[in-house]
């Protein structure tokens, strides 16, 4: 008999009293140290870490049973913070270092009883959409080891897919999150920006970037969401929105909710597979009652130049604190002045996907150039806003597929970044406009890949989405399905 | 349109701090180029009377008392740098002056 694996079944374990906090650790631990050889999606394990406060659930265990994640294992992607666990956003750069704080997030999530047992690899500072820019290696994917998990949350969507973990962290700047979820079977949740602090992210595009749940069911990712939603002094740009119970939203009925299509971005570049699953999620979606309506997205179809315009020039802006000064990589050997250890450090210390869009960045906010590319993309940036405002004045969520094609081959875009860049063309728009976004599990192409079906939602309705995807997930057992790896990892844990 | 040469990628990354080698420079120029030609319909997008989003801070402007708050100790801080003199309390660089 296989467990499910899912975030309830954990915390159920502990708190109906079946087994301690200190067991479901060291399995998970034990899960992710068998898997970890076959998928690297692991950066680190914090097995001291994470012991020990497994150990403080079950010594304070009275406390701890009504928490809404007690005992639930948890990864992190290893460009959130982690007190006293090194934390490396997969580069050379940071490869030594340790965190004297928490991320926000990994506080709520731990005051919530969750324990957090490793940290997942990702692309280098988030850059990249296939987790083969990490310094530490390609992460592989648990459908197909010979396959990308997706990027940059790779290591956290191929850990929750490979059931190593009930559910982990990723952070989403242009689909960080939801592509990598759709690649690997799972579901991922991009917030409102603002919705979830960012104290303790390691910045890669300031107006872009939000923190979100990668758990197998919506339901799942509702829990975390709640838990680590809301406002935070330490982060000026959370809302004070106030936060819902966001489990609750799951009713199952999605009667009259209004779902747009916007037809002409999807009649080009899409895979028939992902095609044929997508058209079959919506009359999922059609047979619960939602209503299907055509919806024109005005602009859309500039956002990967926009977004690749606007992340690039906030990235090469942040990462100019990696000088080899305060903390990180310093280049070694005798360096007469500042100026060439400063540039020998980033020189050696950062990955070539990095370099590329520092200078790619650097280029378009350099004078002469600023209003040419960075100031027009910007008000492109607000055409693209105005389209999607007013089509949540007709519909209360757009769908689309999450990523135009499967998960690809290991190597096969590495050459060329911008075929790579122009997979992303439905993830971005979610981030130019700060809107919640969310991929579930809606099929698997001809080749047993996954697809994933993309929901797009109002500021700050987070619980449509969910209600939609969740409504979604008991039509359909997408979500339940599990790649061959977790079989065996389950088996052997039983 | 951009087309970059070699000489442009090295200016570049002479503003970026890069020590990039040779090969490095040429393969960026051409991507670069090449991102740019991509990004041209950009600039065919009319955004006459458009304002720019820089930003979506929702609370935009918020303020809060100026005080002092804990914060970590200056020795945990010092311990992160690849070259510190913790006691002393400085970092330490490469000679700047002189």
């Amino acid at each position: 008999m296989i467990e499910p694996a899912g975030v309830r079944s954990a915390r159920d374990a502990f708190t109906s009293g079946r087994t301690s906090a200190v067991e479901i650790c060291r399995d998970a631990i034990a899960s992710i140290e068998r898997a970890n050889a076959a998928l690297n999606a692991f950066n680190a394990v914090a097995a001291e870490r994470a012991l020990a406060r497994a150990a403080a659930l079950d010594r304070d265990r009275a406390q701890w049973v009504n928490a809404p994640l007690a005992a639930v294992p948890i990864a992190i992607k290893d460009n959130i913070c982690t007190a006293g666990v090194r934390t490396t956003a997969s580069s050379r750069m940071l490869q030594h270092y340790v965190p004297p704080y928490d991320g926000t997030v990994v506080a709520r999530l731990e005051a919530a009883g969750a324990v957090v047992v490793g940290k997942t690899s990702c692309d280098e500072f988030a850059m990249g959409s296939s987790n083969e820019r990490s310094a530490f290696g390609p992460v592989r994917n648990p459908w197909a080891h010979d396959r990308v998990p997706g990027g940059t949350s790779g290591g956290s969507a191929a850990a929750v897919a490979a059931r190593l973990v009930p559910a982990a962290l990723g952070s989403d700047t242009g689909g960080s999150v939801r592509q990598p979820a759709a690649l690997c079977g799972v579901v991922g949740l991009k917030p409102t920006y603002g919705r979830v602090s960012r104290y303790g992210l390691i910045a890669h595009a300031s107006s872009l970037d939000q923190i979100g749940p990668i758990a197998t069911t919506a339901a799942d990712a509702a829990v975390l969401l709640t838990a680590m939603a809301g406002f935070d002094e330490c982060d000026a740009t959370s809302s004070d929105e106030a936060v819902p119970d966001y489990a609750a939203a799951l009713t199952g009925d999605i009667r009259g909710l209004r779902v747009g299509v916007p037809r002409a971005l999807l009649e080009r570049g899409v895979d028939a597979d992902v095609t044929r699953a997508f058209s079959a999620a919506l009359e999922v979606l059609a047979a619960r009652g939602a209503a299907l309506l055509d919806v024109d997205l005005p602009h859309a179809e500039h956002a990967v130049p926009v977004y690749y315009l606007v992340s690039t020039a906030e990235a090469s802006s942040n990462l100019a604190r990696y000088d080899g000064v305060r903390y990180g990589y310093r280049a070694a050997g005798a360096v007469r002045d500042l100026r060439t250890m400063y540039a020998r450090t980033r020189a050696e210390g950062f990955g070539p996907e990095v370099k590329r869009r520092i200078m790619l960045g650097t280029y378009v906010l350099s004078a002469g150039y600023y209003d040419a590319y960075y100031l027009k993309a910007q008000q492109v940036r607000t055409l693209i806003t105005r389209g999607y405002d007013a089509a949540f004045t007709r519909v209360d969520a757009v769908a689309v597929p999450t990523s135009p094609t499967p998960a690809f081959r290991i190597g096969e875009r590495v050459e060329d970044p911008l075929q790579m860049y122009l997979g992303d063309v439905f993830t971005v728009s979610a981030n130019l406009t700060g809107l919640p976004a969310i991929s579930v599990p809606c099929g698997f192409t001809r080749e047993r890949l996954p697809v994933g079906l993309q929901l797009t939602a109002g500021r700050f309705a987070e619980a449509t989405l969910l209600r939609l995807a969740d409504a979604f997930e008991r039509d359909t057992d997408w979500c339940r399905q599990a790649p061959p790896d977790a079989r065996s990892l389950a088996t052997a844990r039983s | 349109m951009a087309a970059f040469s070699v000489e442009d990628a090295a200016a570049l990354a002479r503003l970026a701090n890069l020590a990039l080698t040779e090969e490095e420079l040429a393969l960026f120029a051409r991507q670069l180029s090449d991102i740019l030609a991509y990004a041209e319909q950009v600039q065919r997008v009319d955004t006459a009377g458009v304002p720019p989003t820089a930003a979506l801070a929702p609370r935009a402007g918020a303020e809060r008392a100026d005080e002092l708050r804990p914060c970590l100790e200056r020795s945990t801080v010092l311990e992160q740098a690849p070259d510190a003199a913790i006691d002393a309390g400085f970092f330490r660089v490469p000679r700047v002056i002189g």
